[in-house]
């Protein structure tokens, strides 16, 4: 990982633009910033530690933290999404998964995580399963999608809008 | 002409020169704008919205923290659309406050409180606000962190990054959610904070704190077993009187003994002794390193703060640390060892307090390194503000108590001890004592002004001997960062370097009375100089407190059992941990 993190670092000469690059790697190759991973890349572009990890989580496509989770589900709960009823869809994931924000279920299928905006409002309310957007969320369609997945079927048939 | 911008602020004529923000155009003519993300000495922000302004021709209301004044310009900073404006941002940060003023230890320094009363702010309209409720960082035995009272105006971040080079916190998540932490929200003990304090004196809320001790202390003055002693940095002295309303740069130190003396201290002594016992010690180490025993510079090693940071940025130069411990920690040691046999009191019925205008001097007192006597050297570390609280819930009427004077032998010391409390105040102490120490002559000019003042980094160079001994000084950590870099690279000119972690000193230091800003340092720092005059003997060898304790106890500077009590060793840290 380290040594893939360099190749990027040196074509910016190791200045901070590349942080972001550097952070879209380590989420699909990690699931999320380790501290190791983090404390490298601060080092690397001469940045405080804490720099990195705000950044990571100030976008909602990176976890900072490892999830071991097959699917990683990201609601958005922003304003426009808010006010579509995303209260209601984490209500119905958080049932339906026996799980809470911010926790992986028992099987390590499933890790729940509350985001700000996916940059989707028109289509309020969303979430994010792992790099696949579902939109026009209603508690109806959140329930078929997780039964869907509880049986392992593919997510191609839901899959709405690419990243 | 052409460097000045003309405009008109609230009918007033103003001239300024180009570049000048209508915040600053605006103080000018008597106009404070209320604010709070703006602060002295640090980058513009313009994230709170209360500086607004209306600007004739512009739709909507600027900051004038962050709007540069321009020619013609009409600007108004008091029309009911601003009012209203101010008075709204207020209301919201309220929604999602504690209700705690009373119990808060900010309670008389808060500026949110300050600006909600000043705006007019009389109810409490929006009650339901998101109110999340986030653990305390109490992982510090300095610096407590309150997210709950966050209002996010990045102060904290701003002086820990740029005064302090450190970046210790930092912005975490993002909107409703936003929270200053520490990396990967390990605590503040378990980061690279270097226990300064300057986040609390940015703080305009009570989200950053120092870590309460006046109870443990008052449970030990009641306690009849324990021999209480307490000890007073220099910095304290030119300080401590702001809290009971005097002006900054008023001299206590009668009063502030006294003071203690009613709190029911066995004991009132002066770190200052010990800090003449510093310079005594140091000066000889200096000389010994001149003479080619051990790595130059050498740089001072009394300021906590500093310590930590050398420990986790620069562990690769912890050679060029001076051994001595602290003027803190080697009157502690001395207390429990020295002292103890002196009065015949076990020291483990002695309870040590030090009273200190600084919050890293907590950190410091747990040291592993710091147990010489067989216990801890220092039991207790209260704040200058502690102390003054501890004075008001006492009773004691502070502004009308009689001067009375250090108890002996450890209450004795000299001018240099006094201007420690300052920047460039250990390098100047030190030179008074090295210079006589190497020509065996009398020093005549003893005071080294160009090692004075509050320029960030300060050159000297000083004949002693046909010897040129090359000094800086450095306070904020940021200016000890660029004459470190040449230290690490090995192209350091200097024989000797003085660092502060805090601006100004120790007078500026994270457990000062609020406000502390560049007047009032200024002031304290004369107020130190002055007591420093006013002294009779103003060179740390030559106070007689010193010369019996070498006689009677620890032999010569640097003897084996000196070496044992008042010099110490520094672990390598480094980042992240």
């Amino acid at each position: 990982m380290k040594e893939r993190l360099k190749q990027i670092l040196n074509s910016y000469h190791n200045q901070r633009e590349a942080l972001l690059p550097c952070l879209h790697l380590i989420q699909k190759e990690e699931g999320g910033l380790s501290e190791e991973i983090a404390l490298f890349l601060a080092k690397e572009l001469n940045l405080p530690p804490v720099e990195v990890y705000s950044v990571a989580s100030f976008y909602s496509m990176f976890t900072v933290k490892q999830q071991k989770a097959k699917y990683i589900i990201r609601v958005c709960v922003s304003l426009p999404c808010y006010l579509k009823g995303s209260d209601k869809i984490l209500e119905v994931l958080h049932k339906e998964l026996g799980i809470n924000s911010g926790e992986v279920s028992a099987d390590k299928k499933f890790f729940i995580e509350e985001v700000s905006c996916l940059g989707a409002c028109g289509k309020a309310p969303v979430m994010l399963i792992n790099e696949t957007l579902y939109d026009n969320l209603t508690p109806e369609k959140v329930r078929e999608i997780i039964s869907q997945l509880k049986d392992e079927n593919s997510t191609e048939e839901y899959s709405q809008t690419g990243l | 002409m052409k460097d000045f911008v003309s405009l008109t602020i609230n009918g007033q004529k103003v001239k300024v020169l180009k570049g000048t923000t209508l915040f600053e155009a605006a103080k000018q003519v008597n106009i404070n704008i209320p604010h709070l993300c703006f602060h002295e000495g640090l980058s513009l922000y313009g994230a709170c919205r209360i500086c607004v302004v209306e600007i004739e021709g512009r739709a909507r209301l600027e900051p004038s923290c962050t709007t540069l004044a321009e020619e013609g310009m009409v600007v108004r900073t008091n029309t009911w659309r601003v009012r209203r404006a101010r008075r709204m941002i207020v209301e919201l940060l309220l929604a999602n406050h504690p209700e705690d003023c009373f119990t808060c230890e900010r309670n008389q320094s808060c500026e949110l409180r300050e600006l909600a009363y000043d705006l007019g702010v009389r109810e409490l309209r929006f009650k339901k606000g998101r109110k999340y409720h986030y653990p305390l960082d109490l992982s510090s035995p300095a610096v407590i962190r309150d997210p709950n009272k966050c209002i996010q105006c990045s102060r904290c971040i701003r002086v820990c990054l740029e005064i302090q080079g450190v970046g210790a916190i930092d912005f975490v998540n993002r909107g409703g959610r936003t929270q200053v932490l520490t990396f990967f929200n390990k605590g503040l003990n378990n980061v690279e904070c270097s226990n300064c304090g300057q986040c609390i004196l940015a703080c305009p809320t009570g989200a950053l704190r120092e870590k309460r001790e006046v109870d443990e202390v008052w449970k030990a003055i009641s306690d009849p077993k324990k021999f209480t002693i307490v000890q007073t940095a220099p910095a304290v002295r030119a300080a401590i009187g702001e809290e009971f309303g005097l002006p900054p740069g008023t001299l206590v130190t009668g009063k502030m003994v006294s003071a203690l003396r009613r709190l029911g201290f066995d004991r009132v002594f002066d770190t200052q002794f010990s800090a003449d016992l510093t310079i005594v010690e140091e000066a000889h180490e200096l000389i010994e390193r001149i003479e080619g025993k051990g790595i130059l510079p050498m740089i001072t090693s009394c300021s906590p703060g500093w310590i930590k940071y050398i420990e986790h940025f620069f562990p690769q130069c912890l050679e060029h640390l001076s051994t001595c411990k602290s003027p803190q920690q080697m009157f502690g040691a001395l207390a429990k060892t020295y002292y103890a046999q002196k009065i015949d009191i076990p020291p483990e019925d002695m309870y040590v307090v030090s009273i200190m205008p600084c919050t890293a001097k907590k950190f410091e007192a747990r040291r592993e390194e710091m147990k010489a006597s067989g216990f801890r050297d220092v039991d207790a570390v209260l704040t200058t503000r502690e102390a003054a609280r501890m004075i008001k819930e006492a009773g004691i009427d502070f502004v009308n108590l009689e001067d009375e004077d250090f108890d002996e032998p450890l209450g004795i010391s000299t001018g240099a001890g006094v201007i420690f409390g300052a920047t460039g105040g250990v390098m100047e102490a030190a030179l008074r004592t090295a210079y006589e120490l190497l020509t065996k002559k009398e020093l005549k000019e003893i005071e080294f002004k160009q090692v004075r003042g509050m320029q960030g980094i300060k050159k000297a160079e000083v004949l002693i001997n046909g010897l040129k001994l090359k000094v800086a000084v450095a306070h904020g950590l940021s200016n000890a960062r660029i004459l470190l870099e040449e230290v690490k690279e090995g192209r350091s000119p200097y024989h000797f370097i003085e660092i502060m972690a805090c601006p100004g000193g120790c007078l500026g230091g994270g457990g000062q009375p609020l406000p502390t800003n560049l007047k009032v340092r200024e002031a304290r720092a004369n107020a130190l100089y002055r007591e420093d005059r006013n002294k009779g003997i103003r060179k740390s060898h030559q106070n007689p407190a010193l010369i019996m304790l070498y006689k009677e106890f620890l032999g010569k500077p640097l003897s084996d059992k000196a070496h044992h009590l008042l010099h110490t060793s520094y672990v390598s840290r480094g980042l992240g941990n």
